[in-house]
């Protein structure tokens, strides 16, 4: 070991600066930047989170005001989109679920990040007997065909939209657990890992200072792309009757009352399935660009 | 390999019981007095005591999920609350509408997922890679219950082509097919765009045209061989999101099959029902995971036993 004076930090500060991902940052960033399509899905996120906020004070409509004198009226000038079986305009219904689908998206991906990161770093870190149990957990979940524990969790805690959220979320720890533990795993086996060991680093500081900041491009990448598959999920839980219940603009919840008015007026499901398309598939580009920003190939 | 298989086998004992575990603790998870809300809010105290006594849950938990299990094992799935009938005659005559429903739209998915990937890596950045891999976005992002609804609105109702719900003859089959195929081509063709992109820059595939090997032979004999293996596990992960998706579609176009079933009971909070056939779709969903595996391992030589 070298002599450490008062000037010189101490080795593990050294590794902790080399391993700070800033300069990783910023080249990721150039590397989005160039990705054209990923960049402007990124700022329709944006736009869209902008008109989430200011969007219900903006349209002329009341989103929950009944009024048969205008049921079923097609897309017009007045209403953009129409209106639906209870008279109230489709186009305002829109903007103000808009917040709805996004914050079900977010708080869901985030509930399964908070879950399912530390259960993968643990994993990933520690090994032996508390990876084989939380591995075997996340198999568990993983046996259930696709959203059908999404399902099954949401029939037992009853259609709201924090059940969703809940259900949904469960559903992506496993997917943020495995993400997170493969990179653990990976990051564990550098030399530079058994050097700050050496130095008598402790397990926190390792994992807080060096595992942390070198998985984080994985999971934001997994974090995008879930965004993405929990919002068409939810969705698809408020269609079949499990999730938001009407009067909630929620789209899913509005397509499946449009259901009934499918062959005289399909705009009441047009609009609503195609504004669930556009915000999933804004954050499938984005998704797509920072997963190929991240890990050029 | 039949070492490997055995040890696969096994490995998947824990995860059935696992998944006993948790269908059985779902209607213990339910906020409440399960034996209230399976006969009723206002259901007269004798009768929420007798559904008490029926489910057997006076007796303690662990005693419970031993008789389930005891009971599971002589394929006994308990009782539909609502119609008193055992559960497997309910799930039982379901179960094949459900799966056709689910082996039709994998194989349109891979048939047209890897046509559609080969084209793209071929012909990288051009016109077809371009509008297929615009297509395939679509196609990811795309709620599959607006999509059948577009598909019965336009082909059903306005051309009449085929008939809008139903199942049982081949034109029954068209749009439920398409509806639950496309999510599925969609993640297939990219993974195999990316997976033939990566082998075609590969050593042996420069050596294969050096041989002066006609470009057909190298693309489907040398690379898409290769490429397919990694396409394998994606193929079995779209197998569990078909069964899922499986019962929007069966909602969508009235199809009486296992999904719509299980939607029907969880509504009526039959939670018997509930549990049955998601415990079914579970188990399906293994053993297809399980075939997948090795038919990967198969492909695979050079995965090493770990």
């Amino acid at each position: 070991m070298v002599i450490m004076n008062e000037s010189t930090p101490s080795s593990p500060e050294i590794a902790a600066k080399v391993a700070k991902p800033e300069a990783g940052w910023r080249l990721t960033y150039r590397r989005l930047k160039r990705n054209k399509a990923a960049l402007y899905g990124g700022y329709f996120i944006l736009f869209l989170v902008l008109v989430s906020i200011i969007g219900p004070y903006l349209t002329g409509y009341d989103p929950f005001q009944v009024d048969y004198s205008t049921k079923l009226v097609t897309p017009s000038a007045e209403h953009w989109f129409g209106t639906d079986h209870h008279g109230r305009d489709i186009f305002t219904r829109i903007i103000h679920g808009m917040s709805i689908t996004l914050y079900i998206g977010f708080s869901s991906v985030m509930l399964g990040m908070l879950v399912g990161v530390p259960m993968g770093i643990i994993s990933g870190y520690y090994g032996k007997t508390i990876d084989a149990v939380m591995m075997r957990i996340v198999d568990i979940l993983l046996a259930f065909p696709g959203m059908l524990l999404a399902i099954a969790l949401a029939s037992v805690f009853g259609g709201s939209i924090n059940s969703i959220i809940i259900a949904v979320g469960i559903w992506s720890v496993s997917h943020f657990a495995r993400v997170a533990r493969g990179s653990t795993l990976a990051v564990k086996g550098l030399e530079y890992i058994d050097a700050i060991r050496a130095l008598g680093a402790s397990d926190g500081r390792i994992i807080y200072l060096h595992i942390l900041p070198n998985i984080v491009s994985p999971i934001i990448v997994q974090a995008t792309l879930r965004i993405a598959i929990s919002i068409l999920i939810a969705a698809a839980l408020s269609f079949l009757g499990l999730g938001a219940q009407p009067p909630t603009p929620e789209w899913g919840a509005m397509l499946s009352a449009g259901r009934n008015y499918l062959f005289d007026y399909p705009h009441v499901a047009l609009y609503p399935g195609l504004a669930i398309t556009i915000v999933v598939l804004a954050f499938n580009i984005f998704g797509d660009g920072i997963r190929d920003a991240f890990d050029p190939r | 390999m039949l070492v490997f298989v055995v040890r696969r086998v096994i490995q998947t004992i824990p995860v059935v019981i696992g998944v006993t575990i948790l269908v059985f603790s779902l209607i213990h998870l339910i906020p409440g007095d399960p034996a209230v809300i399976l006969s009723g809010e206002n259901a007269p105290k004798e009768q929420v005591e007798r559904m008490r006594e029926r489910l057997g849950l006076n007796d303690p938990i662990p005693v419970q999920y031993l008789t389930y299990m005891g009971n599971l094992i002589q394929g006994d799935l308990g009782q539909s609350v609502r119609s008193s009938r055992p559960v497997w005659d309910e799930i039982k005559g379901r179960i094949w509408t459900t799966m056709q429903l689910a082996i039709y739209s994998t194989i349109l998915s891979i048939f047209i997922g890897i046509i559609a990937g080969v084209i793209s890596a071929v012909r990288k950045y051009g016109f077809y890679d371009t509008s297929f891999m615009v297509i395939a976005l679509f196609g990811l992002s795309m709620p599959g219950f607006w999509l059948g609804l577009m598909l019965i609105k336009l082909f059903a109702v306005d051309l009449m082509f085929f008939p809008p719900s139903g199942w049982g003859t081949w034109q029954q089959a068209v749009l439920p097919v398409i509806t639950l195929g496309t999510g599925g081509a969609a993640i297939i063709a990219r993974m195999t765009r990316s997976s033939m992109l990566d082998v075609i820059n590969q050593d042996y595939i420069r050596t294969a045209r050096a041989k002066g090997l006609k470009e057909r032979v190298v693309i489907y004999q040398h690379a898409l061989k290769n490429a397919l293996i990694p396409v394998v596990t994606v193929i079995g992960i779209q197998i569990g999101f078909l069964m899922s998706g499986a019962i929007i579609a069966e909602t969508v176009f009235a199809i009486n099959g296992m999904g719509r079933f299980a939607i029907a009971a969880i509504l009526a909070r039959d939670f018997p029902i509930v549990q049955g056939t998601v415990l079914v779709f579970a188990l399906i969903f293994i053993f297809a995971n399980l075939v997948v595996d090795l038919s990967y391992r198969y492909l695979n030589k050079r995965i090493e036993l770990n």
